[in-house]
C-alpha cells in the first residue's frame, strides 16, 4: 500500500489545471516567496505511513497509556458518556460543518446550540447562555473580565475566592496581566467582609468588580454562596459563581442565590476526558448583562416566508464585527462539545440529571465514610464558613492522610495496582472524586489498597 | 424551571437525525470558505483520537502512565516547529484566537522583562478580527496600517507607524487576499529595528508547508489551527487547537506546562520565565491526536504536495472566474483569493449576499464574504487541496451561471436561497426581539 494521500487531483489533472493557468509548475506562482527563505530540501518530518501503519502506529502509542480506575477530578470527570452521544457527535452533517455563518445551511447546528443554551439556562437559572468557552478557566477569567467592563473601568479588582480551583485562579491571574483587570484572592470570610469595618483592609470596596466564587469550591464544599451574593451586591459588585452544572440538578440554582454570572467546566455532560482536553466552558448570565457577553450566540428569528429559524445573533459583540471593540476575541469555541452536552441534557431531563448526579454523590458518601473509618483518613476543611463538615453533599472530597507512612508512597502503591486515587493537592491532602462509573468492587479495592499499605507501613 | 423530563434514546436520535438533515457539512460539498481551509476530514483520525488509551486519560495521572499521550504531544510539538523553522511550541492554545492571546502575552512578559513596557499593536487592514480583538484583551491599543495597491504592505505607512511604543506587528502571511508578502524579509526587520515583535497568524499556513519555513521570515512567533492545515474538524465552531511555535529568545515565556524528554522520559516542564498557565490542563488533546496522525500519515512529502496542491487549485478557479467577477488583485495567488461582486452590483443591484446564497441552491457552501474589509463586496474563495478537479469544475461553472442570472434575473438571486430547508433569515429582527433561549416570560405581560 502506499502512504496515505487526501488529495483527489491526479498528476494528468494537475497537467489541465496548470495549462488552464498558464503556467508551468507551481514554482511559478510562488514567485511573490523570496527566495532566500524558500526551502530547498525535504522537512524532516517522519511520516508516510499507509493506514495500516498508522493505525498501528498511533495504537501503540495509546497502549502506551496506562488506564486507572479512576477517582481523580479536580475539573475533569470519568463520567459515563452513554454510547449513542458520540454517535450523534459523528454525524459529518455536524463535525464537518463550519461555523454557522450561513445559516441557511447550518440550522442544525444552530437549533442544536440553541438548545444547549436553553438546557444551561433552566440548569443555572440564568436569562443567557453563550454558545460555549473553552473551558472552566477561561470561562471564568473571561467572566471577570466582563464583570470589569460592566463597571466601565471605575472598578479594576475582581476578589477570587482561594477554595477556586487552582489552575482557574492561575488562568485568572494570566488574563489578569494585560492589565485590564487586578485579581486579588481572598477566604470567603475576608469575601464576605469587604466593605465593612472587619474588611482589615483587604481590599477597597469601590474598585471591586466582582466577588468569584466556587459552588461547590474545589475541595468539593459548599461554602455560603447566597451569603457572598449578598457580600458583592452589598457593595455594588458582580457575584460570579463557577458552579459544577451535574451538581445543579440537585442543589439549588445559582440564579435563585442571585448570581450575575454562572460558569464552569461542563466536560460532565458527554465530553470524555481525553487527557483533559477538549472540555466545555459553559458561561450564562442575567439578561442585563447580555451585551457583554463573549462569544456566539444563537437567538430565533424567522425566515422569508415567517418560518421559525435559528441564527448567531448579537454578533456586534464579536470579534468580526467589532474587531478590537469586540467583548472578547474568541471565535472558534467548543460547539461540538456543546451539541453533546445539549443531546445529553435532552435524553436525562431533570430527573435523569438528579439521578447520575446523586448515584455520584452517593458513591462519594459512601468512599468518604469507608476512607475516614480506615483510621489512616481523617476529616479535611479548608473553608470556615458556614460548612457542613460532616456531610459529603458534592462527589467530590478532601481527605488528610494521617496513616503511617506518607501519602506519597500510598498514592504510587494505588497506581500500581492500577488505581488512580485521585489528586494529591498538599502533602497530606487528598482529593478524591467518584463518578457513577465506579462500582462497589473498584470502591472496596481502594479502601482495601489503603489498609494494605497503612500495615506495610506501621 | 427546572429541565423538561427526559426521552428515550430513539425520540434523541431522531431529533438530531432531523437537525442533521438541516445541516451543511463537508461531506455534504464543497466548502471553499477563505482561510478557513475546509480541507477533508481524514476518518481514520476520527477513529484514532478515540481509542481508549487516549479518551479515557484522566490529566491528572502520573505522567509515568501516560507516556503515550505525552511522545504524542512532543513529537507533535517538534514536527510543528521543524514546519515552521522555530526553536519551540506550546500545544496548550485551545484555538488560533487562544493561540494569538498566547503569544501576544509572551511578548509583553518579554518586553517587561527588560523593562521595555510599550503601549501598541500595528494590524494591516486585511487581518482577521480575532487579530485587533486580540491586542485589545492583551491591554494593547490598535493602529491599523493600510495596505497598497497590490494588496500588501505599504512600506512607508509602516515606517511612519513603528515607533518604540510599538509592542508588535501582527501579519497573517500570505495575507487575506492569498498574497505572500513580498518584502516579508525587510518588514519584519523594521519591526524588530524598533524593538518590537513580529507575529504570523498562521491561518494561512497551508500555502506554506514544504515550501518555505516562516520563521526565516523574521518572525518571532506565530499560532497554527490544526483545525485548518492539519485536517482536524471544525465542529460546528470548534473544538480546534491552536498551538504556537516561538523562537528561541521566547522560549523561556511558554505558558506551562511544556512536554519535554528528560533520559528517555517524556515530562512536563514549567519554562524559566512562563507567563502562566492559558488554560485547564494541558490542551485539546484529542484535536492534537488528529493533527499528529495526519503528520504521520503524509510526512514531509505530503505536506509539501498538500501545499503546492492548495496553491494550483486555487489559481485555476480564479483564472477561470477572471472575467465573470472583478478580480481587484489580478496576479498569482497562494491558497486562496479574492474576488468582488461590484460589477454585479452596479449593473443589476445585485449583492455578494445574494451571490453566496444563491450558490446554496447550487449545492455549494458560500465563499467567505465581506471580508477582507478592504475589498468592496468581497468573496474570498479557498478551494483546499482536497477537492476533485470534477468539484471545482462545477464550482467554476455555478459561479459563472450566477454571474449571468444576476444580470438575467436578479429578482431570484434576492430570494435565494430557494432549496434549503429554511428561506433567507431575518438576522436584524433576532437582534432586535432577542429571544435566545426557551424559557418562560419573567414578566408576564
Amino acid at each position: 500500500m502506499s502512504r496515505l494521500d487526501y488529495r483527489s487531483i491526479t498528476d494528468e489533472q494537475r497537467a489541465v489545471q496548470l495549462n488552464a493557468i498558464g503556467v508551468a509548475s507551481c514554482n511559478e506562482l510562488i514567485a511573490d516567496i523570496p527566495s532566500e527563505i524558500r526551502l530547498h530540501e525535504a522537512l524532516a518530518i517522519e511520516g508516510g505511513m499507509d493506514e495500516i501503519a498508522l493505525v498501528c502506529h498511533v495504537g501503540e502509542l495509546a497502549a502506551e497509556n496506562k488506564q486507572l480506575v479512576c477517582f481523580a477530578g479536580g475539573g475533569c470527570y470519568d463520567h459515563h458518556i452513554p454510547a449513542f452521544i458520540d454517535h450523534i457527535v459523528r454525524r459529518p452533517e455536524f463535525f464537518t460543518a463550519y461555523t454557522p455563518y450561513q445559516p441557511e445551511a447550518s440550522q442544525g447546528t444552530l437549533q442544536a446550540i440553541y438548545e444547549y443554551q436553553t438546557a444551561m439556562c433552566r440548569l443555572t437559572a440564568m436569562a443567557v447562555s453563550n454558545a460555549s468557552m473553552y473551558d472552566g478557566a477561561t470561562a471564568l477569567a473571561e467572566a471577570a473580565l466582563m464583570a470589569v467592563r460592566h463597571a466601565r473601568g471605575k472598578r479594576p479588582v475582581v476578589v477570587a475566592a482561594e477554595t477556586l480551583n487552582p489552575q482557574y485562579l492561575e488562568v485568572l491571574t494570566t488574563y489578569a496581566q494585560s492589565g485590564l483587570m487586578q485579581t486579588h484572592v481572598a477566604s470567603i470570610e475576608k469575601m464576605c467582609a469587604i466593605g465593612t469595618d472587619s474588611a482589615d483592609g483587604v481590599v477597597d470596596s469601590d474598585t471591586v468588580a466582582a466577588i468569584l466564587i466556587g459552588y461547590p469550591n474545589y475541595y468539593g464544599i459548599y461554602e455560603n454562596v447566597a451569603k457572598v451574593v449578598e457580600s458583592a451586591h452589598a457593595i455594588g459588585a458582580l457575584a460570579i459563581v463557577c458552579a459544577n452544572p451535574l451538581l445543579l440538578a440537585l442543589g439549588e440554582s445559582p440564579g435563585v442565590l442571585g448570581a450575575d454570572i454562572v460558569c464552569g467546566e461542563a466536560q460532565c455532560f458527554g465530553s470524555p476526558m481525553s487527557f483533559g482536553g477538549p472540555g466545555l466552558g459553559y458561561l450564562c448570565a442575567t439578561e442585563r448583562l447580555m451585551r457583554l457577553m463573549p462569544g456566539r450566540i444563537v437567538g430565533r428569528t424567522c425566515d422569508a416566508d415567517g418560518a421559525d429559524g435559528f441564527v448567531l445573533t448579537l454578533a456586534t459583540r464579536e470579534q468580526h464585527i467589532r474587531r478590537e471593540k469586540a467583548t472578547s476575541n474568541i471565535c472558534s469555541n467548543h460547539a461540538l462539545n456543546a451539541l453533546a452536552a445539549g443531546a445529553y441534557l435532552t435524553f436525562h431531563g431533570a430527573d435523569g440529571l438528579a439521578a447520575v448526579a446523586q448515584r455520584c454523590v452517593e458513591g462519594a458518601r459512601s468512599l468518604y465514610e469507608r476512607l475516614i473509618a480506615t483510621d489512616s483518613f481523617a476529616p479535611f476543611n479548608i473553608s470556615s464558613v458556614d460548612t457542613d463538615e460532616a456531610s459529603v453533599r458534592s462527589y467530590e472530597f478532601a481527605v488528610r492522610y494521617t496513616g503511617p507512612g506518607s501519602l506519597a508512597e500510598l498514592y504510587d502503591t494505588l497506581v500500581v495496582q492500577g488505581i488512580l486515587p485521585g489528586i494529591v493537592v498538599a502533602d497530606d491532602v487528598l482529593l478524591v472524586a467518584v463518578t457513577e462509573r465506579r462500582n462497589a468492587a473498584e470502591l472496596d479495592r481502594f479502601v482495601e489498597g489503603v489498609n494494605r499499605y497503612a500495615a506495610s507501613a506501621r | 424551571m427546572p429541565l423538561p423530563p427526559g426521552k428515550s434514546e430513539i425520540e434523541v436520535m431522531r431529533h438530531y437525525q432531523y437537525l442533521a438533515s438541516r445541516n451543511f457539512g463537508l461531506d455534504t460539498g464543497m466548502y471553499p470558505l477563505g482561510s478557513c481551509t475546509m480541507k477533508y476530514n481524514p476518518r481514520v483520525n476520527e477513529d484514532l483520537c478515540r481509542l481508549e488509551g487516549f479518551t479515557a486519560l484522566h490529566p491528572a495521572q502520573p505522567i509515568a502512565t501516560a507516556q503515550g499521550a505525552l511522545r504524542l504531544m512532543y513529537e507533535l510539538a517538534a514536527d510543528l516547529a521543524e514546519i515552521t523553522g522555530f526553536a519551540a511550541t506550546t500545544l496548550a492554545p485551545a484555538a488560533g484566537a487562544h493561540g494569538e492571546y498566547t503569544a501576544l502575552m509572551m511578548f509583553r512578559a518579554a518586553l517587561e522583562a527588560r523593562g521595555d513596557a510599550r503601549q501598541t499593536v500595528i494590524i494591516p487592514d486585511t487581518a482577521h478580527g480575532t487579530n485587533p480583538a486580540t491586542v485589545a484583551l492583551c491591554g494593547y491599543k490598535t493602529i491599523t496600517v493600510a495596505s497598497n495597491e497590490n494588496g500588501t504592505i505599504d512600506l512607508d505607512a509602516l515606517r511612519e507607524v513603528l515607533d518604540t511604543d510599538v509592542a508588535a506587528l501582527m501579519l497573517t502571511n500570505p495575507n487575506t487576499l492569498g498574497l505572500f508578502e513580498p518584502d516579508i524579509g525587510k518588514i519584519t526587520a523594521m519591526a524588530h529595528d524598533v524593538g518590537a515583535f513580529a507575529y504570523c497568524d498562521g491561518a494561512n499556513l497551508n500555502a506554506l508547508m514544504g515550501i518555505t519555513r516562516i520563521a526565516e521570515a523574521g518572525f518571532d512567533a506565530l499560532h497554527i489551527n490544526l483545525h485548518k492545515t492539519f485536517a482536524a474538524p471544525h465542529g460546528g465552531g470548534g473544538p480546534g487547537a491552536g498551538p504556537v511555535c516561538v523562537t528561541s529568545e521566547l522560549a523561556p515565556y511558554l505558558p506551562t506546562p511544556v512536554v519535554a524528554l528528560r533520559e528517555e522520559n517524556y515530562v512536563f516542564e514549567t519554562p524559566a520565565h512562563t507567563i502562566g498557565r492559558v488554560r485547564s490542563w494541558y490542551g485539546n488533546f484529542s484535536v492534537l491526536v488528529r493533527a499528529y496522525a495526519y503528520l504521520k500519515a503524509l510526512g514531509a512529502e505530503g505536506l509539501r504536495e498538500v501545499s503546492e496542491q492548495a496553491i494550483i487549485s486555487a489559481n485555476y478557479v480564479r483564472t477561470q472566474l477572471r472575467d465573470a467577477f472583478d478580480m481587484p488583485y489580478d496576479r498569482p495567488c497562494m491558497h486562496e483569493f479574492v474576488l468582488s461582486g461590484t460589477r454585479q452590483k452596479k449593473e443589476s443591484g445585485v449583492r455578494t449576499l445574494d451571490i453566496a446564497k444563491r450558490l446554496l441552491d447550487y449545492g455549494f457552501h458560500p465563499p467567505t464574504v465581506y471580508f477582507p474589509l478592504i475589498v468592496d463586496e468581497c468573496m474570498m474563495i479557498e478551494p483546499t487541496e482536497t477537492e476533485p478537479l470534477k468539484t471545482l469544475d462545477a464550482f467554476i461553472e455555478a459561479m459563472r451561471a450566477i454571474a449571468t442570472e444576476a444580470s438575467s434575473n436578479p429578482a431570484m438571486l434576492h430570494a435565494a436561497p430557494q432549496t434549503l430547508p429554511v428561506r433567507r433569515l431575518d438576522e436584524t429582527a433576532a437582534a432586535r426581539d432577542v429571544v435566545v433561549a426557551d424559557l418562560p416570560a419573567t414578566n408576564p405581560s
